[in-house]
């Protein structure tokens, strides 16, 4: 995997909206003084809270918004001019819409979408039936969309987003609804993907998993501006931002207060289910467990990761 | 380098047929919904029949041109192309502009304008078989009706009806379009919806209209979609005159795409995508 070309390149991209505020006009800005540069192949994950300017970007990246301000490059072209060419090389992925065709079965969706990007005979068959394979399409490939489970819709949303094999792949809350196995197939799928064909990623998220699994770079914006890019780990060092572990115990106990790089968050039930965060980068969950174990009989564990509202919320509040 | 397929030719007429295509097989799927418009178009058609071959004999069998054989052509022709020709100015991409929607459109290697136009051609193509044959079976079979005595009338006649059907898709994505401004086009939506039956002549024949009135018609694509075809399906109008009225639909056809390619151009940079 090669990093030296940028697929993505913004120097001061902006955005602004008119927004109407009762009678008065004011303008929003969505996106402001935004430079970042992506690599062929990274895998970077976009967050940031609602309305931080996370979508807004995305679509100007693709050609679909004009911005206000700045200069803008994917996959080498200019997205508003160059929309088509680079419809080519890109793969969106719009959680909250579908770009399949609603009432016919879902094999169709990428018949037609091989014909809208030109695919070859032998060039779409082999691509449909890896992405059949791989996202385990294959049973429901004849039944209409409008049938279909959101995880499989989701799964079938993926495929056909790269039918045509995009060197780039951008995911807006691709997992967003889904339960835990199906995020877990489709994260498996997306590592895959980029192992094999060398895809570049990028993805908005508010759920830590993704970002965790998928991606070795953060962008996180604020307000529109960008305030931190960097690895995932740096990120959470540097606001400290801490894993749950909750434990249910077989009896009574007091505060567990003194286990080792644990801070003990609170208990419920008179000391049968406690609290204890810990950071990541000093301990794991498998020695807290060993520790409190050690202690007291532990009927189960759940592990509570930092969301990504938590994480953007110390960040904000480091920042002001 | 990132593995890509290689795709062939660039510009290709190849993705809008096949989106065609999808229209029409989606189409398909709502068949129940086909079989209430035969209903609502016959029983339409039976009241037009009362009330203009009794108008017709009023006037002593011969009103402006029309007799009982073409007004009851003109009556069956025109309520069956009424599922195929856009007439009420709804369209799937408009309400893809007011819900965000579009950014799926934009997403595609493909004019919007185009591929949407293909979309409606296609859902209108399909409309033609539980709705436009019956129709028109029945005003052949049931109540009797004039039809074109050449083979040539009936291939004219099928190319008319085919841009009767492209030029309400495209005068319909005009209305759509506005959205890139409006957001909200319901009222532009149902401003079309009135004067679009009128014009085309589908309440009346443009031909019984005052002068004046049938001058304003005749300077709106309106006729094209449906007059037009119904006069020349019918055969109502033959030679050179039928020729005459292809031609301008033609011309309603090359304005109303231009203006629908010169308003995504200008809206597209206006156009604040609603939601997420």
């Amino acid at each position: 995997m090669s990093t030296d070309t940028a697929i993505i390149e913004t120097r001061e991209l902006g955005r602004d909206f008119k927004v109407r505020d009762g009678v008065r006009r004011r303008t929003l800005t969505a996106v402001d003084d935004l430079s970042v540069c992506v690599g062929a192949g990274e895998a970077v994950g976009y967050i940031g809270a609602n309305g931080a300017g996370k979508s807004t970007t995305i679509k100007m990246l693709c050609g679909i918004l004009v911005p206000t301000r700045g200069s803008v490059t994917t996959c080498g072209l200019r997205p508003v001019a160059d929309r088509r060419e680079l419809a080519r090389q890109v793969g969106v992925v719009f959680g909250q819409r579908t770009q399949l065709w609603w009432d016919l079965p879902v094999r169709e969706s990428f018949t037609i979408l091989a014909a809208i990007h030109g695919l070859g005979r032998t060039a779409e068959t082999a691509r449909t039936e890896e992405l059949v394979d791989r996202l385990e399409l294959a049973e429901f490939l004849g039944t209409p969309v409008r049938q279909l489970s959101l995880g499989q819709r989701m799964r079938a949303e993926v495929a056909a987003a790269l039918l045509h094999s995009p060197r780039l792949v951008i995911l807006d809350e691709p997992t967003i609804g889904l339960d835990v196995l199906s995020k877990q197939r489709l994260r498996e799928f997306l590592v895959a993907e980029r192992t094999v064909h060398g895809t570049t990623l990028l993805l908005t998220t508010h759920d830590m998993g993704d970002v965790e699994r998928l991606c070795d770079r953060i962008l996180l914006v604020d307000r529109g501006r960008l305030v931190w890019d960097g690895t995932l780990a740096g990120l959470s060092r540097t606001v400290g931002a801490q894993r749950v572990l909750v434990v249910d115990l077989a009896a009574s106990t007091p505060d567990l207060v003194d286990v080792p790089s644990t801070q003990h968050l609170g208990s419920e039930g008179g000391g049968l289910r406690q609290r204890l965060a810990f950071d990541p980068d000093t301990t794991t969950a498998a020695k807290v467990l060993a520790a409190v174990s050690e202690r007291v009989e532990v009927l189960d564990l759940a592990v509570e990761e930092p969301d990504v509202e938590d994480v953007v919320r110390r960040v904000y509040a480091a920042r002001r | 380098m990132p593995t890509s397929i290689q795709t062939t030719g660039r510009t290709s007429w190849r993705p809008y047929w096949r989106i065609l295509v999808a229209g029409f097989r989606r189409q398909s799927t709502y068949r129940l919904a086909a079989l209430g418009g035969l209903i609502a178009n016959t029983t339409f058609g039976l009241l037009k029949v009362a009330i203009l071959f009794a108008t017709v004999r009023a006037a002593g069998g011969d009103l402006n041109g029309y007799d009982i054989g073409t007004i009851s052509a003109y009556i069956w022709i025109s309520q069956g192309l009424l599922g195929s020709v856009n007439l009420n100015g709804r369209s799937d991409i408009a309400t893809r502009i007011k819900d965000g929607g579009i950014v799926v459109d934009f997403l595609r290697p493909l004019s919007v304008q185009a591929a949407s136009v293909a979309t409606e051609v296609g859902q209108s193509i399909f409309a033609l078989i539980p709705r436009g044959l019956p129709t028109v079976s029945i005003g052949v079979l049931v109540v009797g009706m004039n039809v074109p005595s050449a083979a040539s009338g009936y291939l004219l006649g099928a190319l008319s009806l085919l841009l009767g059907i492209v030029v309400s898709a495209t005068t319909v994505y005009l209305v759509a379009a506005a959205g890139f401004w409006l957001v909200e086009t319901r009222g532009l939506q149902i401003l079309y919806m009135v004067v679009s039956g009128f014009f085309a002549g589908l309440f009346v024949p443009i031909d019984l209209f005052p002068n004046a009135l049938r001058i304003v018609a005749e300077c709106t694509p309106f006729p094209s979609m449906l007059m037009y075809p119904v006069d020349v399906l019918s055969g109502r109008v033959v030679g050179m005159d039928a020729l005459g009225l292809v031609g301008l639909q033609v011309l309603w056809l090359v304005l109303t795409a231009l203006a629908g390619h010169l308003m995504t151009r200008a809206g597209r940079r206006k156009l604040e995508v609603q939601g997420g």
